[in-house]
C-alpha cells in the first residue's frame, strides 16, 4: 500500500529537476534531455491519477505524450544538428548572434 | 439530436490535411529543376476551400462529434474562418517571396497546411487531449518553418530558440492538463466545468491553471514570457513571421478564452487578476522595448507582444463582451499584422536584405505603392480611426471600462501613445528622400500573389475599420456559444467584484 | 512489499535524475535518463499500467533514448564547459524550482487523505485501453498521424545536406 500522494511527490521531484536542469544545463542535448524528464514526470502523475480514478483516458494520455515526445525527439534532434553545422558548438551560451 | 455527421464538423480540417498530403507526395515525384510554384496554388486553393468550409460551419447546428471531442459552433467557426483566412494570405506572401531553387519550397507548404490543421483544430476541440496533440502540431510546424533559412546562421538559432522555450512551456501547459485531470477524473472540457465545483481537491484547480496559463503566455508571447519572440522573429522567414505571429496566437487565445470562460468561471478572481497583470506587463514591456529597436522585425516583434496584451486586456470584461471584444481584436490584429509583413518579406525579401529601420528610408519613391500600403497598416496599428486598428482597440478598452478595469484601460491608452511614436518613426523613414549618392533599396516588382495578398489585408483592414458591424455580429454570436445563456447568472455574480482592483 | 518496490525504484529514479542535473559529459546525463525510464516503468506496472510499462521501455528508453545517444555521438558532443550564463541561471533557477517544488509537494502531501492508496490490484486490460482508445478517443488518435508526418517532414527539410 503505497499512498499515491507518494507518486505525486515524487513526479514533482523529477518535474523540478527537469525545469531546474533545463535552467542550468549549457549543452543543448543536456537542455532537451532535460525537457525530455519533465515529460516523464507529468507522465508519472497522468498515471497516478488514472489509479486513483479509475479513469483509463489517464493512462491513454500518456501513450500520446509519448508519440508527442518521439515527434519532438525526431525534429529537436534535427534543428540541433542544423544549428551545429552553422555553428560548430552545442553550448547555449555561444548560440547568442541576437542578442535578447 | 445529433444529426450533422461527424465528418463534416471536422471539414476544414479533413481539407487541409489531403491537401497537405497531396503537397508531399506531388514534391516527392516532381523533377528537381522543376519548379514548386504550382504546389504553393494548390496550398492557397486547398486553404480557400477549408475558409469556404468553414463558413459553412456558422449554418451548421451547433454540437460535438467524434464522442464528444470535437464542437463546433460559433465561436470554432469563428476561429476556423480567421486561421483560414491567415494561412490563405501567408501562403500568397510565401509564393511571392520564397526563390525558386533550394528553399524546399514543397516541404514549407506542406508544413504550412498540416500547421493549419493544428491551429484550426485548437479551436474547435473540447477534449484536453485533443488541445494537447493540435497545440503541438501547430507548434513543432512553426519550429520547422522558423529554421527554414538552414544556410543562414540566424535561422537554425531562431528554431533552436523557439523550440527549448516552447517545448518548456508545453511541459509546463501538460502539467496543468494533469492536476485538472487529478482534481476532477476526466479530461472532456464540458465534464470538467460540470465536476470542477464538487472537487475533493480544491487546490489543485488554481495551480493547474497557472500552470497552463504560463504555457499558453508562452504560444502567445504575453510578457513575463516573451523573452523569445524577437530572437524568433529576427531569423525566421518574413512569411513565417506573418504566420506565426497571427495564426497559432489567435488558436492559443481561443485555447485560453475556452479555458478560462467555460471552465475555470469558479475561478474567475484568480485568473483574472493573473491576466491583468500579464496584459499590462506585455503592454508596457512590449512597447518601452520597440522604441530602442533598430531592426524592423525587432521592432514589430516587440510591437506584436504590446498587441498581446491589448487582447488580455478584454480577459477582465465578463464573458460575453470579452470574449465578442477579444475575437473582434483577434481579427483586427491578424489583419494589419499579415498585412505588414507582406510588405515587410516584399520589401526586405526573404533573405532580409533590408533589415535595419534606415534600410527602409526612401522605399516610398522606389515604390510608392508598397510605400502607402506600408503607411497604411502603420496607422492601423498606431490605431487611428477608420482602420481596424482603432475599433479593435475600442472595443477591448470599452470592455474593460464597463468591467471596471480603469487602471487596465488607462495603462493601455497610455501604451498607445508610446507605440505611436516608434510606428511613426519607421513611417517618417519610409518617406524620408534618400541621399543623393546612396545606393537606393532594390525592391523586386510586383507578382499576381503579392497584390492578391495586399489586396485581402488592405481590404479587411478597411472593412473592419469602416463597417465593423458583420464581423462585430458574428464576434458576439461566437461569445454566445462559449458559455451557455444558462450560465449567465454565475457571470453576473462574479463580474462585480471586478472594480475591486 | 509494494512501498518498498516504491522506495527502491522511486529512489532509484530521483537519485538518476539528479546525476543528470550534475554530471556534465552529455552521454552520463543521457544515460541516467533512461535508468529514470526504466524505474518508472516498473513504478507504472505498481500503478496497474502494464502496457504502458511496456510502451515505456519500448519507446521511451528503446528509441527516444536510442536517438539521444545517437545524435550525441554523432556530434561527438564533449564535456559542457560552465560559463557565465550558467551562473545567473543558477541564482534565477535553484531557489524558483525550489519553491516550485515546495509548493507542489505541500499541496500533494496536504490533499493526500483525499487521494486513495495504491494496491497492486486491478490492472487495466488492453481491452479496456483498447476500447478508450480506438472509440473514444479515435479522433487525436487519428490525429496523431498528422503530428508524425510534421516530425518526418521536418527532420527532412532541417537535417538534409544540399548541392
Amino acid at each position: 500500500m503505497v499512498p499515491i500522494a507518494y507518486y505525486l511527490v515524487l513526479s514533482a521531484l523529477l518535474f523540478s529537476i527537469g525545469a531546474g536542469a533545463f535552467l542550468i544545463k549549457r549543452n543543448i542535448i543536456t537542455v532537451f534531455m532535460s525537457i525530455e524528464l519533465m515529460l516523464n514526470a507529468v507522465n508519472l502523475s497522468f498515471v497516478a491519477f488514472a489509479y486513483q480514478w479509475h479513469a483509463i483516458r489517464g493512462q491513454i494520455f500518456v501513450f500520446f505524450v509519448m508519440v508527442v515526445a518521439a515527434a519532438e525527439a525526431a525534429v529537436g534532434l534535427a534543428i540541433i544538428i542544423a544549428v551545429y553545422r552553422t555553428r560548430n558548438t552545442l553550448n547555449v551560451d555561444q548560440i547568442d548572434l541576437m542578442k535578447l | 439530436m445529433n444529426q450533422v455527421p461527424d465528418i463534416l464538423r471536422i471539414l476544414p480540417e479533413v481539407i487541409l490535411t489531403l491537401a497537405g498530403v497531396a503537397v508531399m507526395m506531388i514534391e516527392a515525384v516532381l523533377h528537381q529543376n522543376t519548379s514548386r510554384r504550382p504546389l504553393g496554388w494548390l496550398a492557397v486553393g486547398s486553404v480557400a476551400a477549408a475558409f469556404w468550409a468553414s463558413m459553412a460551419q456558422f449554418q451548421m447546428a451547433p454540437g460535438t462529434g467524434f464522442h464528444g471531442v470535437v464542437q463546433t459552433d460559433s465561436f470554432s467557426a469563428f476561429f476556423h474562418v480567421l486561421i483560414c483566412g491567415i494561412v490563405l494570405v501567408c501562403c500568397l506572401i510565401a509564393l511571392d517571396c520564397m526563390p525558386e531553387r533550394g528553399e524546399n519550397m514543397g516541404e514549407f507548404f506542406a508544413l504550412v497546411l498540416f500547421g493549419a490543421v493544428g491551429m484550426v483544430l485548437m479551436s474547435s476541440a473540447v477534449e484536453l487531449l485533443l488541445v494537447f496533440i493540435a497545440l503541438e502540431i501547430s507548434s513543432i510546424s512553426t519550429y520547422i518553418l522558423a529554421g527554414f533559412r538552414k544556410h543562414s546562421v540566424k535561422g537554425p538559432e531562431s528554431s533552436l530558440k523557439y523550440f527549448l522555450l516552447g517545448s518548456f512551456a508545453t511541459a509546463f501547459f501538460l502539467y496543468g492538463v494533469a492536476l485538472v485531470f487529478g482534481a476532477t477524473g476526466t479530461t472532456n472540457i464540458r465534464e470538467i466545468a460540470a465536476t470542477l465545483a464538487t472537487t475533493p481537491m480544491p487546490a489543485f484547480p488554481v495551480i493547474a491553471l497557472a500552470m497552463m496559463l504560463i504555457g499558453i503566455g508562452f504560444k502567445v508571447s504575453a510578457a513575463p514570457f516573451q523573452v523569445w519572440t524577437p530572437d524568433v522573429y529576427e531569423g525566421a522567414p518574413s512569411p513565417v513571421v506573418a504566420l506565426m505571429s497571427t495564426a497559432p496566437k489567435a488558436a492559443a487565445f481561443a485555447v485560453l478564452l475556452r479555458l478560462t470562460y467555460a471552465v475555470f468561471p469558479l475561478l474567475h478572481v484568480q485568473w483574472s487578476s493573473l491576466l491583468w497583470l500579464m496584459a499590462a506587463l506585455s503592454m508596457t514591456v512590449g512597447n518601452l522595448a520597440a522604441l530602442r529597436q533598430q531592426n524592423v522585425k525587432r521592432m514589430l516583434a516587440y510591437s506584436s507582444i504590446a498587441h498581446a496584451g491589448y487582447l488580455l486586456v478584454a480577459f477582465s470584461a465578463p464573458s460575453s463582451e470579452g470574449i465578442a471584444a477579444a475575437s473582434f481584436y483577434a481579427v483586427a490584429y491578424a489583419a494589419m499584422n499579415v498585412g505588414i509583413f507582406a510588405v515587410v518579406s516584399h520589401v526586405g525579401g526573404y533573405d532580409d536584405h533590408l533589415n535595419s529601420i534606415s534600410d527602409y528610408r526612401g522605399v516610398a519613391y522606389r515604390s510608392p505603392l508598397m510605400g502607402a500600403v506600408l503607411a497604411f497598416f502603420l496607422i492601423s496599428l498606431i490605431g487611428i480611426p477608420f482602420t481596424g486598428g482603432f475599433f479593435g482597440k475600442f472595443y477591448v478598452f470599452a470592455a474593460a471600462l464597463h468591467a471596471g478595469a480603469i487602471w487596465l484601460a488607462i495603462i493601455g491608452l497610455l501604451n498607445s501613445g508610446i507605440a505611436a511614436y516608434y510606428y511613426l518613426r519607421l513611417l517618417t523613414t519610409v518617406y524620408t528622400r534618400h541621399a543623393e549618392d546612396s545606393a537606393e533599396p532594390n525592391i523586386a516588382p510586383l507578382s499576381i500573389p503579392i497584390v492578391l495578398a495586399l489586396l485581402l489585408t488592405v481590404g479587411s483592414t478597411l472593412v473592419l475599420g469602416i463597417m465593423p458591424g458583420r464581423v462585430l455580429y458574428a464576434a458576439r454570436w461566437a461569445a454566445s456559444s462559449v458559455v451557455p445563456p444558462t450560465a449567465a447568472p454565475t457571470e453576473i455574480v462574479v463580474a462585480p467584484l471586478q472594480p475591486a482592483r | 512489499m509494494q512501498l518498498v518496490l516504491f522506495f527502491i525504484f522511486g529512489g532509484l529514479c530521483a537519485a538518476a535524475a539528479l546525476n543528470l542535473l550534475l554530471t556534465r559529459h552529455p552521454i552520463n546525463s543521457a544515460l541516467s535518463l533512461i535508468v529514470v525510464m526504466t524505474s518508472l516503468a516498473v513504478l507504472y506496472l505498481t500503478l496497474g499500467a502494464e502496457f504502458l510499462a511496456a510502451a515505456q521501455v519500448i519507446v521511451y528508453s528503446g528509441a527516444i533514448m536510442v536517438l539521444f545517444t545517437f545524435v550525441i555521438m554523432l556530434l561527438n558532443a564533449g564535456e559542457e564547459v560552465r560559463t557565465r550564463g550558467s551562473r545567473a541561471a543558477y541564482l534565477v533557477g535553484v531557489p524558483g524550482v525550489a519553491a516550485l517544488f515546495s509548493l507542489l509537494t505541500f499541496v500533494f502531501l496536504s490533499q493526500g487523505n483525499h487521494l486513495g492508496k495504491s494496491t497492486l490490484a486491478n490492472p487495466a486490460t488492453l481491452y479496456d485501453l483498447s476500447a478508450v482508445l480506438f472509440r473514444d478517443l479515435l479522433l487525436p488518435f487519428e490525429v496523431t498521424s498528422v503530428l508524425i508526418l510534421i516530425a518526418i517532414l521536418g527532420a527532412v527539410a532541417l537535417a538534409r545536406k544540399e548541392h
